[in-house]
């Protein structure tokens, strides 16, 4: 397909990237958009399941919650280049910065999350534990999608322009990855409500992508291409096979259900990886900074003759 | 105090990288290794970075004769790049520490001992300006010789220039002057005479450090119409924030199926 694709026509510095390619790993940084969505998504579900009497699935959850969020402060630490003054995040709050805004929250997700899974591991407080739980599952939602425009904010040409679909495209995947944690850990007796969420993430999942991969001019090539293209193909193969699998069979085969879990879980990681790859493409080669840049430019310059235009058309008007 | 700033005149700039070097000792800015031969006509720096705060760039470009007997003609573009210091910040905006900040000159600066190198800033620079020094951890740019206007002298770069192309001065003033050097090339017929980041506009809000160039922005390496990214910033958040709605009541409503279905 890509050999076929005109290729704009566009001036660089002997084809030197204009902009410089994120400093973030991707086992870190992509790692962390998946646990920090599985965690959040994870918290909800977690809430809902201990609300309608699913003790198992809420545990599961809770750990899992706990779990994933604890990788994610691992990662978000290690990624740092002076580690040691990780603390700083939080030394200002600022809301022009979505990494000082998402340190907060997961300051204040975090404990809860821990309170939540503890409380209900050790049988401890158990008023205070649900309620932990029911804050957990508010600020998870926070979580869960935040982390778009963490990345969306940035010049990175895929991202930023996918910056209307992002939000949608995480909070799916979000929820495929709690729906399968759900299935793969809880017994089949408890599942039916992440079995709906596991559809219901899915759809909403593929169907950002799809608006995501075709709304985002130039800069959507690089969803399609290398090795973004195939993470993200292979990502939609295993959230709409594992989606399907929960809908179809996860109610019945306990095996079924935990391969469909896992599927969901592969997927949404997958989409994660896979976002993360088309940005840091899309600064590698400068066509997706100038060209779109150019165009726009193009355009103002239409607008400003058409507008002169028109000043000259009504002044002559009113001359006579 | 008034806004301080650079204008880089690349109309009569020789290549003589005095800028990169004045800045790397002053500065006291360690080395990338041993010298990298690019091939890429004078320039072996390449692209500012964390150890590069000024980048003298080289564009060789062919001129075709206008008599076929003749050869073809080479121009030569030569113009020292630097951090823009933006009126927009990205870089300042994203930066979740407060290491980046703006100083009583109105330029961008990075607080080295708060610093915790996230990167943040790398990936919202429009520019590319900003990077990590990966041996160390945090990041670097261009303080306009911070120290040195503190005590009324002018950055290093902008003093070792020998022809004028480095100007550092009061913006206002720096900008009357740039448009009167630009109206003069264009009366001597050079019609590609632009200027770049001078207006306040512009998708930046205008920078701290603007040029007179002599070709289209691309050819040098710069963004044609850089836009800073936080401007999308309150409708990125409102999306955001849907978005979580839409995640909390959604997965609440699967809880809303009653019991004993298929496999409960």
């Amino acid at each position: 397909m890509s050999k076929h694709r005109h290729e704009p026509e566009f001036t660089s510095y002997y084809g030197r990237p204009v902009l410089k390619e994120p400093t973030w790993e991707p086992a870190d940084i992509a790692g962390y958009l998946f646990t920090g969505g599985l965690a959040g998504a994870s918290s909800i579900l977690a809430a809902g399941a201990q609300f309608t009497g699913r003790p198992a699935l809420a545990r599961s959850l809770k750990l899992g919650a706990l779990g994933a969020i604890t990788a994610s402060a691992a990662a978000l630490i290690h990624d740092l280049g002076k580690p040691s003054r990780f603390y700083n995040m939080l030394r200002v709050a600022k809301p022009s910065s979505p990494m000082s805004m998402g340190s907060w929250l997961l300051a204040g997700y975090g404990p809860l999350a821990g309170a939540s899974a503890l409380s209900d591991l050790t049988g401890v407080l158990p008023a205070a534990g649900r309620t932990a739980s029911v804050g957990a599952g508010v600020l998870g939602a926070g979580v869960a999608s935040y982390t778009s425009v963490l990345i969306a904010d940035t010049a990175v040409p895929a991202w930023h322009a996918a910056r209307h679909h992002l939000p949608f495209v995480f909070v799916g995947s979000a929820a495929t990855a709690a729906a399968g944690l759900g299935l793969l850990t809880a017994p089949t007796g408890e599942t039916g409500p992440v079995r709906r969420a596991a559809v219901a993430g899915a759809a909403v999942e593929l169907a950002a992508s799809n608006a995501m991969e075709h709304g985002t001019g130039l800069a959507g090539e690089t969803f399609h291409d290398g090795t973004a293209g195939r993470l993200l193909r292979a990502a939609k193969a295993c959230t709409a096979a594992g989606a399907v699998g929960a809908a179809v069979l996860g109610g019945r085969s306990r095996l079924a259900a935990a391969v469909s879990g896992l599927a969901l879980l592969a997927g949404s990681a997958l989409t994660r990886f896979g976002i993360f790859e088309a940005g840091r493409a899309s600064t590698k080669d400068p066509k997706y900074t100038v060209v779109p840049q150019r165009e726009r430019l193009a355009e103002k310059d239409s607008a400003a003759r058409c507008d002169s235009l028109v000043a000259g058309l009504a002044r002559g008007a009113g001359d006579q | 105090m008034p806004r301080m700033g650079f204008f880089t005149d690349t109309s009569v700039c020789i290549g003589c990288k005095a800028c990169e070097v004045a800045c790397k000792e002053w500065n006291a800015i360690p080395s990338d290794g041993a010298l990298d031969l690019t091939g890429e006509s004078f320039d072996n720096t390449s692209e500012l970075g964390a150890n590069s705060w000024r980048h003298v760039a080289f564009i060789e470009k062919s001129v075709p004769s206008q008599d076929a007997s003749a050869p073809d003609g080479v121009r030569w573009l030569m113009a020292s790049d630097v951090c823009k210091h933006c009126t927009h910040a990205a870089c300042l905006d994203v930066c979740p520490t407060g290491a980046l900040f703006r100083t009583e000159f109105d330029t961008v600066v990075v607080q080295q001992d708060v610093c915790n190198g996230c990167g943040y800033c790398v990936s919202a620079c429009p520019y590319g300006v900003i990077d990590q020094r990966k041996d160390d951890g945090r990041v670097f740019k261009c303080t306009m010789c911070y120290d040195r206007i503190g005590v009324g002298q002018e950055p290093a770069c902008a003093k070792a220039c020998p022809t004028k192309s480095i100007q550092f001065g009061e913006l206002d003033d720096l900008r009357a002057r740039a448009q009167e050097r630009v109206d003069a090339l264009h009366e001597q017929g050079l019609a590609d005479a632009r200027l770049y980041g001078d207006s306040p506009d512009d998708g930046v809000g205008g920078t701290g450090a603007f040029f007179l160039l002599m070709d289209e922005p691309e050819t040098y390496g710069l963004p044609p119409d850089p836009v800073v990214c936080s401007r999308d910033l309150p409708q990125m958040w409102r999306q955001a924030a849907i978005a979580a709605g839409t995640l909390l009541a959604g997965l609440a409503a699967t809880f809303l199926g009653r019991r004993g279905q298929r496999g409960e």
